[in-house]
């Protein structure tokens, strides 16, 4: 297969150690260009460390305002609202407010502004390792986190293209939404990190009908996998069953922890633990599978 | 009173501390209802494990063009801010329902009355009665869907006049948390202390102030002290609600869906301070009928 290849790290459930997995298969990924995705609550940039480069501004969905000097109270826009976004006193509740221009279109006085704003900002970056790093920051409460993947995605392959680079690894978000979606789609590999919990489990299904949904090629990862061990040995079995690559369980290790603390990953801190051990053969596997696509 | 649980990061124990503590109250005599908001990945119900006594599907409006009366204008397609309608020439447009918002302004705007309405199906709503009496709902949103909101929404309007709603958030910090947590009385923020569950904790907190919601956090695993969230906490002037030991017995109890104050009573002196300090930075008790 020729051309750049993207690899999604996805999880359902959030908080299983997406971001620490990313960080440590990015230091060990030779020619690659890092893009977080998770842009409502970004961390990868933590750990990279990077050097921004360039900012790019996100614009994003418009939002109505009313005129007070210019409203005349018929009351059009209220009935045409159907997200309850305008008041009796026809002020226009911007957290509830979708954008959809209804009552900008039809107010007869054309008392009400649509202007769209800033929703955030995408950064172009060197890593600490020089490598190529993309990610974004969507602004408390905005909306749009879906297209503001999309930017952070296009930047990422653009640099990979300019730059010769084989491979984009993608830090994903949490559930199984737009900006999941966003993320996922068009992807070829989706590396899914779940833990061995009723919950974890639960998620997991969900996650990987999604991944299959969008035809990536999936693997999966249990991490701290000793919390319970019976679920763990479930998934795996799981995994084999639906013919599903199951790349390895990392045991709950207090160093990932204070490798963020440190701003660095488990790789760094404690090279020698099993948990470093099996990141490692992890790595292994993705390559042979990115290799045989 | 509504009661949001939220957290910013993922898998920091927004559903522990939701179910732990709608579980202590109802366990204390209170009239308890559990809204599961967290639609993409709900997980409250394996935990309360509620009898689901009704079911239905939660849709949204799309277009639906009639197509003998559709002069192929290309007015809705205009108007249409989400790009669910494309015009081509001399045929219909097309209608995307994915990207639909359902806010029928096409409607509005054809000349021809030409547009109509249909229902797409975008989920499940499930209501019940779960483990300490507790009134439960969820939503479940449906594999390749991009739409939370609208069902987020939808679980919403189930919420009844019990006394207290415990609403489980779903991570992150874009519009699904604006849905969940717009009309809360309080919002408890779970985190964790770690650089990353501050740095999320920090915009999930700025929403909340945006929205001018009253919040408290909850420091969850902790262990040693991690100066910056401590250090954060006091610049923002905010207010500790409650402190949840990193114990593997937790973990444990977790990973098979049970109730943390139920597996292990050792930790309802921690829920029952948890309530105490939402009602007082309430200003109302959630405890008893006293002030």
């Amino acid at each position: 297969m020729t051309g750049i290849r993207e690899v999604v790290v996805v999880s359902g459930k959030g908080g299983t150690g997406k971001t620490s997995i990313v960080a440590a298969l990015a230091s060990l990924l030779t020619d690659r260009v890092a893009a977080d995705c998770d842009v409502d609550a970004a961390n990868l940039h933590m750990i990279l460390n990077p050097v921004v480069l360039e900012e790019k501004k996100f614009i994003g969905g418009k939002k109505a305002t009313i005129d007070p000097s210019r409203c005349t109270s018929c009351g059009k826009c209220r009935e045409v609202c159907r997200f309850d976004a305008i008041s009796e006193e026809f002020v226009v509740n911007h957290h509830s407010c979708e954008g959809c221009g209804a009552c900008y279109v039809l107010c007869p006085a054309g008392a009400v502004d649509f202007p769209s704003s800033l929703a955030g900002s995408c950064y172009i970056c060197r890593d600490k390792d020089s490598g190529h790093f993309v990610y974004a920051e969507l602004l408390p409460g905005e909306e749009n986190s879906g297209k503001l993947v999309a930017m952070v995605r296009n930047e990422a392959r653009a640099i990979a293209e300019k730059n010769g680079v084989g491979l984009v690894i993608i830090d994903g978000p949490p559930g199984i939404g737009c900006p999941v979606i966003s993320s996922m789609t068009g992807t070829h590999v989706a590396v899914i990190v779940t833990e061995p919990t009723i919950s974890g489990l639960h998620d997991l299904e969900r996650i990987v009908g999604l991944a299959q949904f969008f035809n990536c090629k999936v693997g999966v990862i249990v991490n701290k996998s000793d919390v319970n061990p019976d679920y763990c040995k479930r998934i795996e079995e799981n995994c084999t069953a639906k013919g599903i690559t199951f790349l390895g369980a990392i045991p709950y290790d207090s160093m990932v922890t204070e490798a963020q603390i440190q701003a660095t990953t488990i790789l760094d801190v404690a090279p020698d633990s099993q948990a470093s051990e099996i990141i490692r053969i992890i790595h292994k596997k993705l390559s042979k599978i990115l290799e045989e696509l | 009173m509504n009661i949001a649980i939220a957290s910013g990061k993922g898998g920091t124990g927004k559903t522990t501390v939701a179910v732990s503590l709608a579980y202590y109250l109802a366990t204390s005599g209170q009239s308890v209802q559990y809204l599961d908001c967290d639609v993409e990945e709900p997980n409250g119900h394996l935990f309360l494990k509620p009898r689901i006594e009704s079911q239905r599907a939660a849709t949204v409006m799309v277009p639906k063009i009639i197509d003998e009366k559709c002069t192929f204008c290309g007015e809705c397609s205009a108007k249409c801010q989400y790009n669910a309608l494309v015009s081509l020439p001399n045929i219909p447009p097309l209608v995307f329902p994915g990207l639909c918002h359902g806010c029928g302004l096409c409607i509005h705007v054809c000349p021809e009355g030409a547009i109509g309405e249909d229902k797409r199906e975008i989920g499940l709503v499930e209501e019940g009665t779960g483990a300490g009496n507790i009134t439960f709902v969820h939503g479940i949103l449906n594999v390749g869907e991009a739409m939370a909101v609208p069902l987020i929404r939808q679980v919403k309007a189930c919420s009844f006049d019990s006394r207290i709603h415990i609403t489980d958030a779903p991570p992150g910090t874009a519009c699904p948390l604006v849905a969940t947590i717009g009309d809360a009385d309080i919002v408890v923020m779970v985190t964790e202390p770690t650089p990353f569950g501050l740095h999320d904790l920090s915009i999930a907190v700025a929403v909340a102030e945006k929205l001018e919601i009253p919040l408290g956090i909850v420091i969850n695993r902790a262990k040693d002290e991690f100066p910056p969230l401590e250090n954060y906490i006091k610049e923002h002037g905010l207010e500790v609600l409650a402190r949840i030991p990193e114990d593997r017995k937790i973990a444990e109890h977790y990973s098979r869906g049970e109730i943390i104050i139920e597996a292990l009573p050792e930790y309802i002196p921690i829920f029952h301070d948890l309530a105490k300090n939402i009602g007082r930075v309430f200003g109302k008790s959630v405890i008893g009928g006293k002030v």
